[in-house]
């Protein structure tokens, strides 16, 4: 039989790296909160390990709360692991205490003992087990030995008998109110003084009529209301983990460790945060950049010699030419375009990404940022998905989960396509070191550029947050509380590894999915005449009017439509539109596509407009599917593509209507 | 005094908290509850957020929230 185990603990606590140490899954770990908001499974030794999301509490307060909760109460376990933070023991207790209250075999890990040993914190395990009720071991969860002994534990709590409910120091008036509704309790499915208290705090829980309304009474004779019970019910568990600790821990109790505090007077110093956090943010996409060119090349080099494999095959297989045509110059050039372009930025911006925030600095930028969007009625933690997407706005949508208020991270989940991700770099940057640097300047300039976009970007995020948080998705910002863990050294194999899996591959995944019908489609296109012009002639053609009106063309808008799969198409489908081929060209020499664009009758004014127009266009419909899912409602994904469209073709008539002016 | 008065490097004692609602719930749930020995660790570069010190973590809470705890130094 299946033998369930949850594993609970408190946000950024290294539940998860125990998790993964105990069932060798590769589930990732964020050093911030929120990481976890559905549950993983994995298995050890007999158990069926469940990782529930990292919560304070067990009052269903929150989504993840909730999700906790429900689980201990309706999954099925047999025990509770509880993973604490030996740094900060008495806060994690809170969670044990709850945890003691609903479930009738606990464990208590006190994780990152060594962490707490360099702060001069020293936990008794004995001691704290002896007051608990419960076993209790000290761990380091990121040590591989850690899984025996946690296992051996195990063992021995299932071999063991059952626990008693703890005796909580609840105010007298709620004891004997809870004493009273115990007899009537004791046949409900759920364990009674556990239950007794929920219903007298004023929580809905599927019990008998009877037992509803005599706690409703107890309730009414206590003459308290919600807020007071709830108070009174948290101050207790509060104050018995002081209790606690105050037996099984020693040495510091108080304080910031001293080399973190001089970390934060430089990371989040008045004068040095942000310039440090430009540099971080420019040394990222430095490598990233400069990182992917070589396997880039690589990549495209492999894949364009299976091509030529494969169509050798074709051949041999007397396959018509209209079929190869559509199946290798359309499906398969677009495909292996796609990912010899996405895959490698991605592969080595997102570790680096994952390196930064297993170091803890991620939330500290959370933290340094939160005051504009404050300004803006939204959550700092937006900052973190902007710069996720940055990498890839898919992954950057993912990531809104970690803000805690469903409008706040709507109005996350709907800007992020705001920020240009990996996949528009390669067009800014040409368009920028073509139009905009004076020829034989030095790399600096397009890069100077592309930062300067990137600040309008941010600019835009936030001129449409605020805009939003009045008028659709109005409201006050909700309460902020962030916690800044410690600083870590990160894991760096394990991050390689982590986060190749879980971004690169899953997006590269999806993008690829919908590249190759785009690519065939794109053949057609190309290759079926009417009238003597090809239909994507004929397309940028019917469009021409509309995109003049924007100061851009008809091919540049039919190849940012055609681009909808992957944003890394757009330069390639237009410059196949101009050269009027058929498939899919090859960027060449940058002085041939500038000569190719100047004798389409490109201007200084139409390469800004384009500039404007790639980051303030619709998202990709990678981006777009996962907006969807993320919010559950095709609404507010047609809302993530209009809204920085409109923008974008607003500012694009704008510079047409300021530019003429500026000309004549 | 509130919170948000407190000096970087300050401690103090909370007396009453007056905010209501998911906020009181949170804050409570951290451990900052009437009695606690809050630290303020230091502010945000933009002077909003900053960080405290409850109870062994550091935690960061925004001025409209800090001016609602009532301490005592």
């Amino acid at each position: 039989m299946e033998r369930i185990v949850a594993l609970a603990g408190n946000p950024n606590v290294g539940k998860s790296t125990l998790f993964n140490q105990l069932t060798g899954l590769r589930q990732h770990t964020g050093n911030w909160t929120g990481k976890t908001v559905s549950t993983a499974r994995g298995r050890c030794g007999d158990y069926t390990l469940v990782d529930l999301p990292g919560t304070y509490s067990l009052q269903p307060h929150s989504a993840e709360e909730t999700v906790a909760r429900d689980f201990l109460l309706h999954g099925g376990a047999e025990a509770v692991v509880v993973v604490c933070d030996a740094g900060c023991l008495e806060r994690n207790l809170n969670l044990a205490l709850q945890c003691r209250e609903l479930c009738k075999r606990v464990l208590v890990c006190v994780n990152l003992l060594d962490e707490a040993q360099r702060r001069g914190i020293l936990v008794d395990c004995g001691a704290l087990s002896r007051e608990l009720g419960v076993p209790v071991i000290g761990i380091v969860a990121r040590e591989r030995g850690c899984r025996d002994r946690v296992l051996a534990a195990l063992d021995a709590l299932m071999a063991a008998p059952e626990q008693p409910p703890p005796a909580l120091p609840y105010p007298p008036e709620i004891r004997a109110a809870m004493e009273r509704l115990l007899p009537i309790a004791a046949g409900e499915r759920f364990p009674a003084p556990w239950l007794c208290i929920q219903l007298l705090a004023g929580e809905t829980l599927p019990v008998s009529q009877e037992l509803q309304e005599a706690a409703g009474e107890e309730r009414a004779a206590l003459g308290l209301d919600r807020d007071a019970l709830e108070d009174r019910i948290t101050d207790t568990l509060v104050r018995e983990g002081e209790r606690l600790c105050r037996g099984a821990v020693s040495g510091r109790r108080e304080g910031y460790s001293a080399k973190d505090a001089r970390l934060d007077r430089v990371l989040t110093g008045r004068w040095l945060a942000f310039p440090v956090l430009l540099l971080l943010l420019l040394a990222v996409f430095y490598i990233t950049i400069r990182g992917a060119n070589v396997p880039s090349e690589w990549l495209g080099a492999r894949l364009s010699e299976l091509g030529e494999l494969l169509r050798r095959g074709l051949e041999a297989l007397d396959a018509p030419p209209w079929l190869t045509g559509l199946l290798l110059d359309g499906a398969y050039r677009s495909l292996s375009l796609v990912v010899s372009v996405m895959l490698p930025p991605m592969a080595i911006f997102f570790p680096l990404f994952t390196l930064l925030e297993d170091a803890g600095y991620l939330p500290r930028v959370a933290y340094n940022l939160d005051r504009p969007f404050q300004c803006c009625r939204a959550c700092g933690k937006q900052s973190l998905c902007m710069m996720m997407g940055l990498g890839c706005n898919a992954v950057g949508v993912t990531g809104c989960r970690i803000i805690d208020s469903p409008r706040e991270r709507l109005l996350a989940v709907l800007t992020n396509g705001i920020m240009p991700c990996n996949g528009r770099f390669p067009l800014l940057i040409a368009l920028l070191t073509l139009f905009f640097t004076p020829a034989g300047g030095s790399p600096l300039g397009p890069a100077l550029g592309l930062t300067l976009v990137i600040a309008g970007s941010v600019a835009a995020t936030f001129a449409v947050t605020a805009l939003l948080s009045r008028t659709l998705l109005r409201g006050q910002p909700s309460a902020f509380v962030l916690e800044l863990p410690p600083y870590r050294r990160p894991q760096i194999g394990k991050v390689l590894l982590r986060s190749v899996l879980d971004r690169t591959l899953f997006v590269l995944g999806r993008a690829a999915a919908v590249a190759a019908p785009a690519g065939a489609l794109l053949w057609l296109l190309g290759h079926v005449q009417l009238g003597g012009e090809s239909l994507l002639l004929r397309c940028a053609g019917a469009l021409d009017p509309a995109g003049r009106f924007f100061g851009l063309d008809g091919a540049i808008l039919l190849a940012f439509l055609l681009g909808l799969p992957a944003n890394e198409t757009v330069l390639p489908i237009l410059l196949m539109i101009y050269g009027a081929g058929g498939t899919l060209g090859e960027v060449g020499a940058l002085s041939e596509v500038h000569a190719l664009l100047l004798q389409n009758g490109w201007t200084a004014l139409t390469a800004l407009c384009a500039v404007i127009f790639t980051v303030l266009h619709w998202p990709c419909s990678t981006t777009l599917l996962t907006v969807k899912k993320e919010t559950g409602s095709w609404k507010w994904m047609a809302l993530a593509a209009a809204v920085p469209t409109a923008l974008g073709l607003l500012l694009c008539a704008l510079a047409g209507v300021v530019g003429r002016i500026l000309t004549i | 005094m509130t919170l948000n008065q407190l000096r970087p490097g300050q401690r103090a004692v909370v007396r009453v908290m007056h905010s209501s609602g998911p906020i009181r719930r949170r804050l409570r749930d951290l451990g900052l509850i009437e009695g606690t020995a809050v630290t303020c660790l230091g502010r945000s570069p933009l002077g909003d957020p900053a960080a405290y010190g409850v109870r062994g973590a550091a935690i960061a809470l925004r001025r409209a929230d800090s001016r609602t705890i009532e301490v005592e130094a």
